[in-house]
């Protein structure tokens, strides 16, 4: 494992009191692409993942790039949940303060149409929603209590109808979905954003070798509609924008209609 | 506390309104406290400020993502000698409560901030200065005696002759050392509630510090406006204030106007507005024309005139209007203070006017004083004046009032000057490094270790110049 480096973050001052944002599931796709996005708008970032090497190369791409330390490595296992407050408060510390807050992390085990697999679905809900409510709720706590802040929920379009191929994953972005709905309704009165972000098919490590894709986008595209939809802090964003009006019509298929089809 | 929190978290601003930073917020309801505290941060990992008013105009009494203790309730005047005029007071004490406890038995503190507002604890951990520096020195010089408690966890007494070393390390330490637990001083003797002021107009910036300089023997204070927005032949113009104390049989009723009733600042202006909203109507001026305008009108109307004013009145003019720093608006304000030795401060403020000018930043207020050197090691004084500039900051001014300031702290350097740790926000570790020498910083450092070898004690403003130097 390569040492990790880690320099301080830059100082706030009033004239250069700059802005500060904690990505949990950064060392790829739509992760890796808004970190950099983010560094490019002058964003300090702590860096979340489980996979070191890959975390510490973006985090020197992006330092490399800047110029100064915009970018630290913390390395999570998301499933390590009782670590979370302690890790919280320790990268609240390195920062000096957080305005945005982004879980991006993600899996999706697909199971075979007739197969079914507990310790799959597990995992997929440990990931995907657990980890996340880990961190979510000290999170909403700290930005409660400080009337401000940012929160983004990387959910998914898969999130909105319960479909044959991938059941755990539709679950895990539904809870998720509904949960963010939820933290928005009592966050918003406190002066908190958040912001459900739900992307379609992005060019990622996971949908490698899944079939059946279209209107496929890279990450880098979802991370620019996804930072566009936080500057303007709107509540929820879909990436390409399309799918609003095309998950309007899925949702209101007829189930009838619905558990037909092989989609 | 007795745990960290996420709930305990609150955004803390400096005086200036400009930086707004998280941190654990704890009201100290007793000095017993503090021990329990920073055995909790050393569990934690976290460190802790010290906050007693807050008026610093930088990130003095800002820790973000630490601990930030609030000591204004640690406010007990503990002995007070009318006879001798020692006073021992705990350290949230604060100026207001220090003159309105001694000025009636014919006391006065020998030296005071701007405002009433700031706490003796704030004051010495700045190691403050007045109007009257250049005759006075500042707080630390008036200090007999101060117990602190230091994160190692000893209890200490400090006085020029008892730990000498951090009796001169600790005042003006930025409360990176240790607590103040009481601190003792020193009053001044005055024999009346009023003070002999003369005011009068000076047209440009050489006949400014000129002025300063030959009151400095006959003048018990003196200090200067400077309107900064003035240009050309009328750079540096201003208006100059000196006071006198009166001597006995010169007050004609000293019982009456040594009282604390007599002191008080009106609330009102002219008798009709009351002062706490005044500010809302100062916010639309705030920009260049409007400064300019009020400035020019300010001098216009300025006249030599003698006049007596209370002590209250003459000393505590930030106090005039409740809340003035709210009008330079939502990214609120900075302030640049240079101290220049006498030689070489004409010309360097005379080319920092001009360069605030050719780049559209003026200055809003300008302040200046006259000043003689300390033995304090994180001194700021030297044997010459300081000019304290206030900046209103935009979105859109940031990045070239910063690029000016770093201009400015390059000319300062250049002309052998220093800087106030409570006041600029945009020092660099490396200024500091010139300007306090490295056999300074070293010292500093050795006191921090052995005072606090764990650097339990941190705040905003020591991580950026100390941290990294």
């Amino acid at each position: 494992m390569p040492e990790l480096q880690h320099y301080s973050f830059q100082h706030s001052t009033p004239l250069n009191p700059g802005r500060k944002a904690i990505l949990v599931g950064a060392s790829s796709g739509i992760g890796a692409a808004l970190a950099c996005h983010l560094a490019d708008q002058g964003y300090s970032l702590a860096l979340l993942a489980r996979r070191t090497e890959l975390l510490s190369t973006l985090c020197e791409q992006i330092n490399l790039k800047a110029g100064v330390t915009l970018a630290r490595a913390y390395p999570h296992d998301v499933k390590d949940y009782d670590s979370v407050p302690a890790l919280l408060q320790s990268i609240l510390a390195d920062l000096g303060g957080v305005d945005l807050f982004i879980y991006n992390t993600g899996i999706s085990l697909p199971v075979g149409l007739k197969k079914f697999n507990f310790e799959k679905d597990r995992q997929t809900i440990e990931v995907n929603f657990l980890g996340a409510l880990a961190w979510l709720n000290p999170v909403a706590a700290m930005f409660q209590s400080l009337n401000s802040g940012q929160i983004v929920g990387i959910s998914s379009v898969a999130g909105e109808r319960g479909r044959v191929g991938n059941p755990s994953y539709n679950a895990s972005k539904a809870a998720l979905t509904s949960y963010l709905e939820a933290l928005r309704n009592r966050l918003t009165r406190h002066g908190v954003h958040v912001l459900t972000a739900k992307p379609g098919f992005v060019d990622t490590g996971m949908l490698a070798g899944a079939k059946g894709m279209f209107w496929v986008i890279s990450a880098e595209q979802a991370a620019r509609d996804i930072y566009k939809a936080i500057r303007d802090r709107k509540q929820d964003i879909y990436t390409p924008a399309r799918w609003r009006w095309v998950m309007l019509l899925i949702r209101n298929i007829p189930s009838v209609i619905f558990r037909k089809m092989v989609f | 506390m007795s745990k960290i929190s996420f709930e305990d978290l609150r955004l803390l601003e400096n005086f200036g309104h400009s930086l707004r930073l998280p941190s654990y917020f704890y009201k100290l309801g007793g000095l017993d406290e503090i021990k329990p505290l920073f055995k909790l941060a050393h569990d934690e990992g976290l460190t802790i400020n010290l906050r007693g008013a807050g008026r610093s105009y930088n990130d003095a009494a800002l820790n973000a993502g630490g601990i930030l203790l609030d000591l204004q309730a640690i406010n007990h005047i503990l002995e007070w000698h009318p006879a001798t005029g020692l006073i021992r007071c705990e350290p949230g004490v604060t100026l207001k409560q220090l003159w309105q406890h001694v000025l009636p038995d014919g006391w006065w503190p020998p030296v005071v901030s701007g405002t009433m507002t700031t706490t003796i604890g704030g004051c010495l951990g700045m190691n403050i200065h007045g109007k009257n520096n250049y005759r006075a020195g500042t707080i630390g010089d008036h200090v007999i005696e101060f117990t602190a408690l230091l994160p190692t966890g000893a209890e200490i007494v400090c006085s020029p002759k008892k730990n000498e070393d951090l009796f001169r390390a600790m005042i003006g330490g930025l409360g990176m050392l240790g607590v103040f637990t009481s601190i003792t001083m020193q009053m001044k003797r005055t024999v009346s509630g009023l003070l002999e002021v003369q005011a009068w107009n000076v047209p440009d910036i050489k006949v400014h510090l000129e002025n300063i300089d030959a009151r400095k023997e006959e003048a018990d204070y003196i200090v200067g406006w400077m309107d900064c927005t003035a240009r050309g032949r009328a750079l540096g113009r201003g208006q100059l204030h000196q006071a006198n104390y009166l001597h006995d049989g010169e007050d004609p009723d000293p019982f009456r106007t040594l009282q604390v009733d007599y002191q008080t600042l009106p609330s009102k202006f002219f008798g009709l507005v009351p002062k706490s909203i005044l500010h809302y109507f100062m916010a639309p001026i705030m920009n260049n024309p409007g400064t300019r305008l009020v400035n020019t009108a300010k001098f216009m109307v300025g006249r030599t005139k003698t006049y007596r004013q209370s002590h209250a009145s003459f000393h505590f003019l930030l106090d005039y209007i409740p809340d003035w720093e709210r009008s330079y608006g939502r990214q609120g304000l900075i302030q640049h203070q240079s101290f220049l030795p006498r030689d070489t401060a004409l010309q360097t403020w005379t080319n920092m006017l001009n360069i605030s000018h050719k780049r559209g930043l003026p200055a809003y207020l300008g302040v200046t004083k006259r000043h003689r050197p300390d033995s304090f090691l994180l001194s700021h004084a030297v044997d010459g004046f300081s000019l304290a500039m206030d900046f209103k900051v935009t979105t859109g001014n940031r990045i070239q009032l910063a690029s000016m300031l770093q201009e400015f702290d390059e000319l300062i350097l250049q002309a052998g000057g220093r800087f106030y740790f409570a006041k600029n926000s945009e020092t660099r570790p490396e200024t500091a490094l010139a300007f306090l020498g490295e056999e300074t910083i070293t010292k500093f450092r050795a006191l921090k270790k052995r005072c606090d070898p764990e650097n339990l004690l941190a705040s905003d403003l020591y991580r950026r110049v100390f941290e990294c130097a």
